[in-house]
């Protein structure tokens, strides 16, 4: 299966098999005016399998977004045909909604138009509290 | 507008701010008449969207003690929030009105929110169970004046540690002195929340935990007993059965420490029996009082009068 390179743009290589449709998502993919092609469970001799993500057009994602949501993921960016930068995503400092804080006795749960924001509490367990109440954020499961 | 303070969190406060307001209180108390019309025309609002007397009452002495006037409500129900009025408006619609705002909201990070709109200072009165500065600004007074010091302290903290707010602005605020240990005593449901644990942990403080008032009063310095609140419960069930973990008798302080206090926040149910009062370790009453003149100190502070 061929899917053509990108020319000036991004690749978001190392995504966890899977969840191609989760990333596309979660950046709004679907906006963009650009070709953007998902590749689904593709050969990875680090990982097994993975997906990858494809944009052929200058974008601004958010690079927070994806580094809260995986880490091992790897952002290329490509400027004319060629590699221009590899960039390793972290954890971001800061979460900017982006998630919402569940806590019932929080201001968020009643006050509308408040921007959920996240602080990283401790880098090595994934804890983010909110900033409002303290409260650490629990993934659905 | 950058350099308006506000008091959320007591840790908004350096130690030696702190430190300044206990001076200025001590020297309320020793010249009253000195501060009598210090703050003629300011007004302050008091937001008070959920019940309180003691908060509500503190903050109102004080501001007339000073020569202000006070506006505001008591309850949710006679505010346009019961018209589904935002956080954010009423304190704009309040900053119009005051100079200063003090805040009592049922929901946690309320008052951080309305900090972010306000026009004029914010003090946090107690945001659901998550910060009450300046209750602890009120226990730091008396800790100062009744132990002569705010370091080499051993504090017991009894009762609900999940839900009380006191407790965690008090840890916040007396972890920052040197050598304090704390003794936290409480129901294993009513336990101090994780957040907090961490904080003591990375902060290097010595704390431990226990199930028994007993074992731990005669190590204590300083007693601080809280109330297990009602309004804090989702469940009736849980609330009867955790109520009265612990109480304090007069007999339990045979083995205590001659200046050994007993801090209380106030309103006690009947965690501290009635026969304390009546011993010279008993300072929740006095506590009270300081409560009054930090609020002072405070109000001058965040106005930045003198």
């Amino acid at each position: 299966m061929n899917i053509d390179g990108v020319t000036t743009g991004l690749v978001l290589d190392h995504i966890q098999a899977g969840k191609g449709w989760e990333i596309y998502n979660l950046l709004g993919l679907e906006k963009l005016d650009c070709t953007v092609a998902i590749i689904q469970r593709a050969s990875s001799t680090k990982y097994g399998k993975k997906d990858i993500i494809k944009i052929d057009g200058s974008v601004d994602i958010d690079l927070d977004v994806l580094g809260y949501f995986d880490t091992k993921i790897t952002v290329n960016m490509i400027k004319d045909n060629k590699l221009e930068k590899k960039v390793k995503l972290k954890l971001p400092e800061k979460l900017t909604g982006v998630i919402e804080c569940r806590n019932p006795r929080c201001i968020t749960s009643v006050e509308q138009d408040i921007v959920h924001q996240f602080w990283l509490a401790d880098r090595e367990n994934k804890k983010y509290r909110c900033i409002y109440c303290d409260s650490v954020y629990k993934e659905k499961k | 507008m950058n350099d308006l303070r506000h008091l959320i969190n007591i840790t908004d406060l350096s130690v030696d701010e702190i430190d300044h307001m206990i001076s200025v209180a001590d020297d309320i108390i020793d010249h009253r008449e000195t501060y009598q019309d210090i703050c003629a025309h300011k007004k302050l609002a008091t937001l008070f969207f959920e019940p309180s007397t003691r908060t509500r009452l503190s903050f109102t002495a004080a501001m007339m003690e000073l020569g202000g006037n006070v506006l505001g409500f008591d309850q949710a129900s006679s505010s346009s929030t019961s018209k589904g009025e935002s956080v954010s408006d009423t304190i704009i619609m309040a900053s119009c009105y005051a100079d200063i705002i003090a805040m009592r909201h049922p929901k946690e990070g309320a008052p951080f929110v309305a900090a972010g709109r306000a026009m004029v200072p914010v003090i946090n009165a107690g945001d659901g169970g998550h910060f009450h500065p300046t209750q602890t600004l009120t226990d730091l007074m008396t800790i100062h004046r009744k132990k002569g010091r705010m370091n080499d302290l051993t504090i017991g903290l009894c009762g609900d540690l999940k839900f009380g707010r006191t407790v965690h602005s008090l840890i916040e605020a007396m972890m920052r002195y040197d050598n304090i240990r704390f003794i936290m005593i409480s129901p294993e449901e009513l336990d101090l929340p994780g957040y907090m644990k961490e904080k003591l942990d990375a902060a290097g403080v010595d704390w431990k935990e226990t199930g028994s008032l007993e074992d731990a009063i005669p190590q204590l310095d300083v007693l601080y007993m809280t109330r297990v609140q009602r309004e804090r419960f989702f469940n009736e069930e849980d609330y009867i059965r955790l109520k009265d973990s612990f109480i304090l008798r007069r007999r339990m302080l045979d083995t205590a420490k001659d200046d050994m206090i007993v801090m209380h926040p106030l309103p006690r149910v009947n965690e501290i029996s009635t026969d304390v009062d009546d011993d010279p370790r008993a300072a929740y009453f006095y506590q009270a009082l300081m409560g009054k003149y930090i609020r002072m100190a405070l109000i001058l502070f965040l106005l930045g009068i003198k």
